[in-house]
């Protein structure tokens, strides 16, 4: 219950701070924010690109293993376009960053909490939730669209090998992703993306910002922005993939 | 010195958490420029008292001032304003050089453009003794070292009081030595107000003015007064006992 009442007080909190950003930007922190923001797409990028390469690679096989009894194995190009941009691409990296930047986030807030730093900004004035939260919360929600456009890049350059290992020449299954794509499509899959990410960052900062000074606090806290971030990550999905349902998109 | 007024009055204080009072209808008062310290055993709730004191917990009942104004909303960022502090780990920012860690109150707080920062935190940096590891990070410094250096961060914007939490904790008796020198060399310089949250026994003898005693089985204040004269006149068995016992052990 208290860790609830602690989730609804930080919201508040990053939502009354973000909003007074609006009001006097020079207050945002925007070295830190580049820092967080570099950190998250650099450490992130290689992992991501190589699970997205994976994810084409797999949806290609099986896919074109079933399709291919019925002479259908040209449409995988499109089926891989659509899963990816729509929902397995910013999904995917919504999952890699919650695994390496939320965990990083809530390890770094949590080892500053331990040491009295997060006290030591209190009694500066300064609110823990705008010198520490909303740079690196931003950054997450900024780098997830970078980091989701490499992720559906490296998907259907996948996709495309093993297409052109099945006798799809390259020139067809780029004309078939060119096809089935829109430009809503996309930025669906992107906007979506930036959602997660700033669900990841929001749970990330929490979980650090909730840290017990125990001896497996900061592990503890790695570890819950990790879980919480992947089941907000499904929970908002769902709820999008019902609100497209409704509204026919 | 001039020690008359009374900078921080706790009158009937019940210090803890919610749901947990550790401390029960404190009142004592301390004056400017003295060095006060709040000294007992483990656990007993100095740290506790400190931070109501530094308004990082609400008091659970009684009142609290500084300067006459209590911890609110309303007197929050003024109350700030005349407080440092420096934690038992330091508190310093790992991500900053120590330059960085002391300017950074004086970017957030102040109009002084980027050279007179620089200059300020090198000047407070000095003050300390610590003028050539400026640009040294947390990590390359040692423990009385960090603890100066989260001196000169809580001196930085000349706070009126400065609370340290147990500045001797994890140092050898030389280096604790000289952070004593360095809080009587501030107070002489400055006039600071010093709360020390402390259970060093040659620490106490060698800066306080006067000391609050707690006791976590009484949960409460047990003695209050010149710490060389309670050793000698207190009338309670624990105090003697605290004071004289760890003389002999000291």
């Amino acid at each position: 219950m208290d860790a609830f009442r602690g989730a609804c007080a930080f919201l508040g909190e990053t939502f009354m701070e973000a909003l007074g950003m609006l009001f006097r930007p020079r207050r945002f922190r925007f070295g830190d924010f580049a820092l967080a923001f570099e950190r998250a797409c650099s450490d992130g990028l290689p992992i991501t690109i190589l699970i997205g390469f994976l994810l084409g690679l797999i949806l290609a096989f099986e896919s074109a293993a079933a399709l291919q009894r019925f002479g259908a194995e040209v449409y995988v190009a499109d089926m891989i376009a659509i899963g990816l941009f729509r929902e397995l691409g910013p999904l995917i990296t919504a999952v890699v960053l919650a695994g390496r930047t939320g965990s990083a986030f809530a390890a770094e807030i949590g080892t500053m909490k331990v040491d009295e730093e997060l006290d030591a900004l209190t009694t500066f004035g300064l609110p823990p939730v705008r010198f520490l939260a909303l740079p690196r919360i931003a950054a997450a929600t900024l780098a997830m669209p970078v980091l989701t456009i490499c992720a559906e890049l490296a998907g259907l350059i996948g996709g495309a090998i093993v297409l052109q290992l099945m006798g799809v020449p390259l020139s067809v299954s780029w004309d078939h992703v060119c096809n089935v794509s829109t430009v809503f499509m996309i930025s669906f899959g992107l906007a979506k993306g930036a959602l997660f990410g700033l669900l990841v960052g929001f749970i990330g900062c929490l979980a650090g910002m909730q840290t017990k000074s125990t001896a497996d606090g900061v592990g503890v806290a790695a570890t819950s922005a990790v879980v919480g971030g992947i089941v907000a990550i499904a929970v908002s999905d769902g709820i999008l993939a019902v609100i497209c349902y409704v509204w026919n998109v | 010195m001039q020690q008359n007024s009374d900078i921080i009055a706790l009158h009937h204080v019940n210090a803890g958490y919610p749901g947990a009072v550790i401390l029960e209808d404190v009142t004592f008062e301390v004056k400017t420029g003295e060095i006060f310290i709040l000294l007992g055993g483990s656990g007993c709730g100095k740290s506790t008292i400190m931070k109501h004191m530094i308004g990082l917990n609400p008091i659970l009942g009684g009142s609290l001032t500084i300067s006459g104004m209590e911890w609110n909303d309303r007197n929050r960022a003024a109350l700030y304003r005349m407080i440092g502090v420096m934690y038992q780990s330091g508190a310093l920012f790992g991500s900053m050089n120590l330059l960085q860690n002391v300017m950074l109150p004086l970017e957030e707080f102040t109009r002084m453009k980027r050279k007179e920062r620089i200059e300020r935190a090198q000047e407070l940096l000095s003050r300390v003794g610590l003028a050539d590891a400026a640009q040294k990070m947390p990590s390359e410094i040692s423990g009385g070292m960090k603890k100066r250096a989260a001196i000169a961060r809580a001196m930085a914007l000349d706070p009126a009081i400065l609370f340290l939490d147990e500045p001797s904790a994890g140092l050898d008796p030389i280096t604790s030595s000289a952070l004593d020198d360095l809080i009587l060399k501030l107070r002489a310089e400055q006039g600071m107000t010093f709360v020390v949250v402390t259970h060093e026994l040659p620490s106490i003898f060698k800066i306080a003015d006067r000391c609050a005693m707690f006791d976590k089985a009484r949960r409460g204040l047990i003695a209050l007064g010149d710490p060389r004269e309670l050793r000698t006149s207190s009338t309670d068995s624990f105090v003697l006992d605290f004071f004289n016992r760890g003389e002999r052990h000291g």
